[in-house]
């Protein structure tokens, strides 16, 4: 038995208490006004509610833009991720690993996109795809193409974290037993260091896919016609009205989002990827 | 089992050379040390041994076999981590049969082999176990049964004991060497500890600078040092810096005058040496003792238990360190400081290098 003096989270733990609920409060209270007010039966977001409906769930799902939005969105995101992983995972293999010259410039390079303020990086990319327009007359701007290189540049850096953080906790000697113990180099990734890495690759997906999926300020200037993100269609529609349809596009969105963290944490363990 | 034989062995860096120029042979079942401090070039000969590291220049063979230039998993080398390396999404069971699996070995077979191998370090109650359920001295046990398991051609073993506590140390250590002599397997045991070194070693490279200084048995190696680094590494040495006189004796940089023995004279020697058990002191004595001594003043005593300490200074202020059994046999020595003796040892016991 430990003494007293020794145990300090003991005298702390109402204030821990106190303190958790006060957070978890301020990250949650958004969420819930959102999710409440999308079954409000009122035409303009005003309090209290005169009763309630499931209404404005219907009114947006019969809004094509919504629809539309929601489509690309969803195909950003599997793009973004998808090139997140095929750039991130061998980038990552080789920075956590390799001794090479340059490698911290790499590094740097690499994680890049997360510490430009997005509308900034957004904007750079529109002017630089212009530019490249008027060069060559090829059309990359405002098009589909354009938004998925941005939106791998948004995903990029949260793969290369995860797997690499994934890799930090790991014994660089594993892949060496394995060689000397006669694996070939293509057996020693599929049973050892694959196995060890893939949380944190399923983490750098579902990351890649969330940030991709929620962007706003990269994509501010590359949308056009016909290719327009949800959170777009979104500050579009609140520009001229506000009614309780965009909490329902919300909540969709809050609730979609939190089913694959659930479905993948339970088969992957998220948790050990941080 | 083979034996390994390295030619002319080095391994550059740029204008680094970490290897340079070793040549030896390590014979079939026996157990070598690779002794050196940090940085000598020991765990790089055993990496490149392993295949691990490539050779810059030279070659090496498993008995007849050239492997040089072939990559690790095709060398049939076992190798044992210092950190062990154990695959963490792998039971115990799994972690063993990887290298049989690698082989092709037929399942029933390979599973035989893998509890024999289990059974050899006693862990077969556990093969259903997560290495991070084991304590260290277990997740070393079973990289040992790991390694073995396949029978490769050398057993390479890289600081293998480091990370265990005192105790458990010399109890694998002797449960390594009881298991490499059973099953005759020809073993590289890389270590910075040269107690582990001596006592587990038919016999001992010792590294230093990318260079062999000596091979030999523990004992050669501890009694018969070829060279000052050898004799300073391996046990605690009194070294007298000085020259050869034309007289036949060996004269210190402050002016004591050594008789020297006859067998092991090298000429152009600059230092003497002779090891703190090997000196005697007399008390109240004069002259050289035997024919090899030098009178000296007693400054310091450190009781260490199984044998004292005894610190004296030569005329000259030159220390000198003396290990004296405290079994009794010579009657407890009753040494104060400032004490004056005479400090001796046997005509085999001095060294010139």
């Amino acid at each position: 038995m430990r003494p007293a003096f020794l145990s300090p989270q003991r005298s702390f733990k109402p204030a821990m208490t106190a303190g958790c609920a006060a957070a978890f409060a301020m990250v949650l209270a958004p969420l819930v006004a959102i999710i409440w007010v999308s079954f409000f039966d009122n035409k303009i977001i005003s309090f209290p509610p005169k009763g309630y409906t499931l209404a404005w769930y219907a009114a947006a799902w019969d809004m094509p833009r919504f629809r539309d939005g929601f489509v690309t969105s969803l195909e950003l995101g599997a793009v973004a991720t998808l090139v997140s992983l095929l750039v991130g995972v061998p980038a990552s293999l080789v920075l956590a690993r390799g001794r090479f010259r340059g490698r911290e410039v790499v590094q740097s390079l690499l994680m890049a996109p997360l510490i430009v303020p997005g509308i900034v990086a957004g904007a750079a990319f529109y002017m630089l795809l212009i530019e490249f327009e008027v060069l060559t007359g090829i059309q990359i701007a405002t098009t589909f193409t354009g938004l998925a290189i941005a939106h791998s540049l948004i995903a990029l850096p949260w793969t290369i974290r995860l797997v690499t953080a994934s890799l930090l906790g790991v014994d660089s000697q594993l892949a060496e037993a394995a060689l000397t113990m006669g694996a070939r180099p293509l057996t020693v990734f599929r049973r050892v260091t694959w196995p060890v890495i893939r949380p944190g690759v399923v983490a750098g997906a579902l990351f890649s896919f969330v940030i991709s999926f929620v962007d706003l300020e990269k994509s501010l200037f590359l949308v056009g016609p016909g290719t327009t993100t949800l959170p777009i269609v979104i500050v579009n529609y609140l520009e001229w009205s506000v009614d309780p349809t965009i909490a329902a596009v919300a909540t969709v969105q809050i609730l979609l989002i939190a089913a694959g963290l659930v479905v993948t944490n339970r088969y992957f363990r998220l948790t050990r990827a941080f | 089992m083979s034996q390994i034989t390295l030619s002319h062995v080095s391994k550059r860096y740029g204008a680094l050379t970490s290897v340079d120029d070793v040549s030896l042979e390590i014979r079939q079942g026996e157990f070598a040390a690779f002794l050196g401090p940090s940085g000598c070039g020991k765990t790089t000969t055993l990496r490149m041994i392993a295949g691990l590291t490539l050779a810059s220049e030279g070659t090496i063979r498993f008995g007849s076999r050239d492997v040089t230039h072939l990559p690790p998993f095709l060398r049939n080398a076992g190798l044992v981590f210092q950190g062990y390396a154990l695959f963490p999404h792998m039971s115990v069971a799994q972690n063993v049969a990887f290298g049989l699996e690698m082989r092709k070995v037929e399942r029933a077979q390979a599973q035989a082999r893998v509890m024999q191998a289990l059974a050899l370090v006693k862990l077969d109650h556990l093969a259903d176990r997560l290495p991070r359920q084991l304590s260290g001295g277990q997740q070393q046990r079973v990289a040992l049964a790991r390694a073995i398991v396949y029978e490769p051609e050398v057993l390479l073993l890289d600081e293998p004991l480091s990370a265990l506590d005192a105790k458990l140390r010399n109890e694998v250590r002797n449960d390594l060497r009881r298991l490499q002599s059973t099953l005759g397997l020809t073993t590289i045991f890389v270590t910075h500890d040269q107690d582990e070194a001596l006592s587990v070693a038919d016999r001992i490279v010792v590294m230093s600078a990318g260079k062999v200084e000596q091979i030999g048995t523990p004992r050669e190696i501890y009694q018969r040092p070829a060279t000052r680094f050898v004799a300073e590494f391996i046990g605690s040495t009194n070294l007298f810096p000085g020259r050869i006189e034309a007289g036949g004796r060996f004269v210190t940089a402050g002016g004591e005058s050594f008789a020297m023995p006859r067998e092991g004279r090298r000429d152009g020697a600059s230092t003497f040496a002779v090891r703190p058990e090997q000196i005697r002191l007399t008390k109240g004595a004069t002259g050289e003792g035997d024919g090899f001594g030098v009178p000296a003043t007693v400054s310091g005593i450190v009781y260490r238990g199984a044998l004292t300490e005894i610190v004296v200074q030569t005329a000259s202020g030159a220390p000198l360190v003396a290990h004296l059994q405290n079994d009794g046999r010579d009657g407890e020595v009753r040494l104060e400081p400032g004490d004056v003796v005479v400090a001796s040892w046997p005509a085999g016991a001095a060294m010139l290098f």
